[in-house]
């Protein structure tokens, strides 16, 4: 199968006053048609702005964009000029956000905002564009679409105002629907409610989601294939079960020793120690190297290159870790 | 979708805008209401002057000066005999003309200027609010001067004149909350959306920020009215025989032990005209939150 979008080594910077920051050094992956891809990092590990900065939603400067591809369909976004990008971005491309509070603006109806961008990509009327609205907000599960539709967004809750961004952002029925942290906001009986219906639209329509969250909980109940990064970098990628199971990679392993257990008994549970390095001094080599139990004297001065270990399951570590 | 056929769309419900919701609350608000009617009346009023007052507002009669009210002249006799009432109304069409044109001039002006230089940031936006400091910069008097010697005295100009200058912090308003409104997530969705940025400004942004717009705006229009008043007083603005409540006040003061009428009949009429605005724009700005009452 073709991959329906391909980030091929791409790098975006923050020329900032204190030095030049690499947000996303050097990443790659790509995501098939259907499934849902798995980003994963802590926060700062530059798991949105590598989606941000492709659609150009990041003012520039201080981001610039120093090098790679990233191909949708075969296209390179970063090739595109400002107004065809617009044209994908809403339409064949849409994004949900992590704040539903926020994501909707106060002054207009909730319908009004729902429908602009079939308005703007479809040319749809207004009227058949109202229709449309409703019977995507019943998809996502809004009793009585019909009255939400004229309401304001006040009105509603977080889990609801969430199920409105998503509605909105699958109007125009895109290919690839790009999830950041859509549920960290919002409460864990919501939460579960929200990926349900991301799951169950996904049946019905095979667009892809790419989701970024920091969550691994939400990875392993959604994702095919999962990313993880750290500091700007891919560190490991794979199905959803090489990471889990199987993971070589140091940080990943880590990361998922850190996370609580239902079915282990834990006193304590275990933290990676230390922070995130500052993006502008990143030493030469491996980003992790501070962090790291397995770390080598190569680590320090060069970044480990990309290791297969079966088809599909990369890292980039130097270290041979037990299966 | 094969069930589209089956929903029913109330008719008053598809696209109602914010403008259509926030009438609609405005109506209900019953001091806005009063205002807004005897705005309007002042205005049919003001409009009909010349049908509506008894005498002409230039005819002296000099045997009858500082007259009190009576029924030939309901508001009575200024110092050269001329008709109060009269005088009222025609000086009732500069002022509100004045106070309403000017305002809407810094609105449109300051608005878009705002919008567009926040917006953008960065350079542009430094750029254009040392424009504006320039402007704020240079006295206001100076440049009423200035106009008037190079076009001549004309009443446009005056227009003009204010509103150029009250603009400026209109301006900075708009720009401010265009600043913290860029950054909330509802734009980043909106162009994410793939919205275009005109409409972002448009529908997004403006009406965001149009709450602090329409206060200042009430404010606005009392403003432009006294500076009027002022130019007048420096033979600047509305020349004798013409009046303009400002002109009028002015006068009613020098003769206000005499006879008191002569001021407070203009005062009194700029006090309600003001009365309405401020009661109007109140309303327009509860009625234009959604957060506001809705029923």
């Amino acid at each position: 199968m073709k991959p329906i979008l391909e980030i091929k080594n791409f790098q975006a910077h923050f020329h900032t006053r204190r030095g030049i920051v690499k947000a996303v050094d050097d990443i790659s992956y790509q995501i098939l048609p259907g499934e849902t891809l798995g980003i994963v990092g802590e926060s700062g590990s530059g798991k949105s702005v590598s989606q941000l900065s492709y659609l150009r939603l990041l003012p520039s400067p201080p981001l610039k964009i120093v090098g790679g591809e990233v191909l949708f369909h075969g296209k390179d976004l970063l090739k595109m000029t400002a107004e065809e990008l617009r044209q994908v971005r809403g339409n064949k491309i849409s994004m949900i956000f992590q704040e539903p509070m926020t994501s909707l603006n106060p002054y207009m109806k909730v319908g009004t905002q729902l429908i602009e961008p079939l308005l703007i990509h479809r040319g749809h009327s207004q009227e058949e564009a109202w229709k449309k609205g409703i019977l995507e907000l019943k998809r996502v599960g809004i009793s009585d679409p019909e009255k939400a539709m004229s309401k304001y967004p006040h009105e509603f809750s977080g889990g609801m105002r969430q199920r409105v961004m998503i509605a909105m952002a699958l109007t125009t029925d895109p290919e690839l629907l790009i999830a950041d942290e859509p549920t960290t906001a919002l409460d864990v009986t919501v939460q579960a409610q929200i990926l349900d219906i991301l799951k169950n639209i996904q049946k019905q329509t095979k667009m892809a989601i790419l989701l970024i969250t920091h969550d691994l909980g939400v990875i392993a109940g959604l994702a095919d294939h999962v990313v993880v990064m750290y500091a700007g970098r891919v560190f490991e990628k794979g199905t959803a079960a090489d990471i889990f199971e199987k993971s070589q990679h140091p940080y990943s392993r880590a990361l998922l020793k850190s996370t609580p257990r239902i079915d282990a008994i834990q006193t304590q549970l275990p933290v990676i120690a230390g922070t995130i390095p500052d993006l502008s001094k990143l030493p030469p080599g491996c980003p992790f190297y501070d962090r790291c139990e397995n770390r080598m004297d190569i680590c320090r001065s060069v970044f480990p290159p990309k290791k297969a270990i079966d088809p599909g399951h990369e890292t980039y570590c130097y270290a041979e870790m037990s299966r | 979708m094969s069930n589209s056929a089956t929903i029913e769309i109330e008719e008053n419900e598809v696209g109602t805008s914010l403008w259509k919701d926030a009438f609609y609350r405005l109506k209900k608000n019953r001091f806005a209401r009063y205002g807004a009617y005897f705005l309007l009346f002042e205005c049919v009023v003001f409009l009909l002057a010349p049908v509506i007052a008894p005498y002409g507002f230039e005819v002296q009669n000099l045997e009858n000066t500082l007259a009190p009210p009576s029924f030939p002249h309901w508001f009575g006799t200024d110092s050269l005999g001329r008709d109060l009432f009269t005088r009222v109304l025609y000086g009732g069409r500069i002022s509100m003309a004045v106070g309403v044109l000017a305002s809407l001039v810094s609105v449109i002006v300051g608005v878009v200027y705002g919008a567009i230089s926040g917006f953008i940031g960065g350079r542009t936006d430094n750029a254009m609010m040392r424009i504006v400091d320039i402007l704020y910069a240079l006295p206001f008097i100076f440049l009423v001067i200035i106009l008037m010697v190079y076009f001549g005295r004309n009443i446009f100009l005056l227009f003009i004149a204010l509103g150029l200058t009250q603009w400026l912090t209109m301006a900075r308003i708009v720009r401010g909350q265009v600043i913290s409104l860029k950054h909330k997530e509802f734009i980043e969705a909106a162009h994410s959306m793939g919205i275009s940025e005109t409409s972002i400004i448009l529908k997004h942004l403006i009406p965001n920020s149009i709450g602090p717009v329409i206060v200042y705006l009430t404010l606005t229009v009392p403003s432009v009215i006294l500076e009027e008043a002022f130019l007048s007083f420096l033979g600047l603005g509305v020349q004798a025989p013409m009046a303009s409540w400002g002109t009028l006040i002015s006068d009613g003061v020098s003769v206000m032990e005499i006879a008191p009428g002569v001021l407070f009949f203009p005062a009194v009429s700029l006090a309600l005209s003001l009365f309405s605005l401020n009661f109007l724009g109140d309303g327009l700005r509860d009625a234009l939150d959604p957060k506001g009452a809705r029923d």
